[in-house]
């Protein structure tokens, strides 16, 4: 080989490995770009079902009575009501309790309650149901039963608008789960197209490792080594920037709203390393297809 | 030469590129440990007859058996495992410019899957042997042409192989290189190993002696021990 050959082979290698250092960057923060995108779906189901759950917890029939009930009538209703299906708990607030709770949250406006000669709210019971009775048809079941009992005046269930709200939302988590499934998709091609590069760029390398005898597994392993470091790498940067992403968030909004957005989190550590995971896989897969097409006998 | 001394046997072998015949009806044996010379001009198929025995190319036409493998046989798989059982020194060296010198030749031994310590040791001694330890950590495109041939028969010789094959080894070098390579693949074939090459130098083959087979046109033309050769046998 003559020295003209040499330098230009030998520049020629450089600039191959200058090469792939750079597509490999534009890789992983491609990957990290759609991680980021699929994380912050993510963290908005988590912390919008959250959300859900704490209403659901809230979910409670108010059983409004008629004036003068007399007590012994509020004890048997009680206790009949304690023993129907999906009812969970049964409290008695009787009218003063009420005016007194509401006196309380309406402190400012005081003025309103003090002309009041007379009590003008009903006694009631604070119904709660059991867990897996919260569902839209099973309250408005319930609801019509207590309607039909004696000495009831009025049965209230204000979270009527939630069973809808829950449709909704289920919609859109599906929506982000295709839309996750796409994102995977994309790293998959991202991936199995730089692999396909690199091992253009190997190729050299490949077919000598050939003739002294390395078997397929042998030469293969390190591309899939690197589609899974390029699939956990695009991972944890993607989750890292929505990490901080979410801590400046979190800093930055006004104190009043913080108290709202105390309650948020960050994604839990089996969905955090759950992503990692699949991008790895995803980073596996992409390899796969590339050598599946490129590197046969 | 007797059948059970064999370890390559070649029946009828046909190599054709599309229409051209590269090989024609050659039938050979082989045996161990012996020291076999393929001349012939430039074009003769002495490359391509190499190339049939690794499956560096398939072939079209015949039989080959590479020390109880069937060639025409065999499944892909085991490939790799036919591939160790020589060591190749290729006329364009075939290093990996990517990788170190010694990592060229360790990496024989890793595709087979050898331990870490022997691999060390192994790859330094055969360095050692071809004087080119003190270059370990060079890069192959900073060798000169000689130096580069040593690494690749230290690549070739690193694994302990059966079979030696040369393609034109010496043909690039200077007398003093191609001398040392000479040497290296007398001390090889004197340790037990078989050793094909395909050369045109007569200087190499006046040295060494051995078997000549000479081709012509894709034909065996000569088969003969050196001393019984006809002397026109380098052309
Ligand atoms: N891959 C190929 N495709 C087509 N023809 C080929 C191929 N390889 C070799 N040939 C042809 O086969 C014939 C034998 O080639 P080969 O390389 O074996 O010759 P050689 O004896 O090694 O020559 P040299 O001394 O120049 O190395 C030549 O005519 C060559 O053109
Ligand atoms: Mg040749």
């Amino acid at each position: 080989m003559k020295p003209v050959q040499m330098i230009s082979s030998y520049k020629r290698a450089v600039h191959d490995l200058l090469q792939n250092r750079y597509l490999n960057a534009v890789t992983i923060i491609t990957i990290a770009l759609s991680i980021l995108i699929v994380g912050a779906f993510a963290l908005f189901f988590i912390n919008a079902n959250d959300v859900m759950q704490s209403w659901k917890k809230g979910i409670r029939i108010m059983v409004y009575l008629k004036p003068n009930i007399p007590s012994l009538e509020v004890k048997r209703l009680q206790d009949k009501i304690q023993l129907m299906y999906g009812v969970q708990s049964i409290q008695f607030i009787a009218k003063d309790v009420a005016l007194k709770r509401l006196r309380g949250e309406m402190r400012r406006q005081s003025s309103i309650f003090e002309n009041l000669r007379e009590n003008p709210l009903p006694d009631a019971f604070e119904v709660r149901m059991i867990a897996s009775s919260q569902t839209e048809e099973k309250v408005e079941i319930l609801a019509r039963q207590l309607e039909l009992l004696a000495w009831v005046d009025e049965v209230e269930y204000g979270q009527k608008w939630l069973g809808r709200f829950e449709n909704i939302f289920n919609l859109f988590r599906l929506a982000g789960l295709a839309l996750g499934s796409l994102i995977f998709l994309a790293i998959i091609f991202i991936v199995s197209n730089t692999i396909r590069l690199v091992l253009y760029s190997r190729r050299e390398e490949v077919e000598i490792m050939r003739l002294v005898g390395a078997a397929d597994r042998f030469i293969k392993a390190p591309f899939f080594i690197e589609g899974l470091i390029q699939g956990a790498l695009g991972a944890i940067i993607g989750l890292g920037g929505l990490f901080v992403t979410f801590l400046i968030v979190i800093s930055k909004v006004e104190e009043g709203f913080a108290a709202v957005l105390l309650n948020i989190r960050f994604l839990p550590p089996w969905l955090f390393f759950g992503i990692i995971l699949c991008s790895m896989i995803v980073g596996w897969l992409g390899c796969y297809l590339s050598l599946k097409q490129h590197l046969k006998a | 030469m007797s059948a059970n001394n064999a370890i390559i046997r070649m029946f009828h072998v046909h190599k054709r590129f599309g229409s051209k015949s590269a090989l024609l009806d050659l039938s050979l044996d082989i045996g161990k440990n012996e020291f076999v010379f393929i001349t012939g001009p430039s074009g003769a198929g002495k490359s391509t007859l190499l190339k049939l025995l690794y499956i560096g190319e398939p072939l079209s036409e015949g039989q080959i058996l590479v020390d109880g493998m069937n060639l025409a046989r065999i499944p892909y798989k085991r490939i790799p495992s036919l591939r160790r059982k020589f060591g190749i020194i290729f006329q364009d060296y075939k290093l990996i410019s990517s990788k170190t010198v010694y990592d060229n030749v360790a990496l024989v031994l890793e595709a087979a899957g050898k331990k870490r310590r022997l691999i060390q040791k192994k790859a330094r001694s055969v360095l050692r042997t071809v004087g080119m330890e003190d270059r370990a950590n060079s890069y192959p495109l900073s060798l000169s042409g000689g130096e580069q041939q040593r690494v690749a028969v230290a690549r070739a010789i690193v694994g302990d192989p059966k079979i030696i094959l040369a393609d034109e080894p010496t043909g690039s070098l200077d007398e003093e290189s191609a001398g040392i390579i000479l040497d290296l693949l007398k001390g090889f074939h004197t340790r037990g190993a078989t050793v094909i090459v395909a050369t045109h130098d007569k200087a190499m083959i006046r040295k060494i002696g051995g078997r000549i087979v000479k081709l012509h046109q894709g034909k065996l033309v000569e088969s003969a021990a050196y001393e019984t050769s006809t002397d026109d046998f380098i052309l």
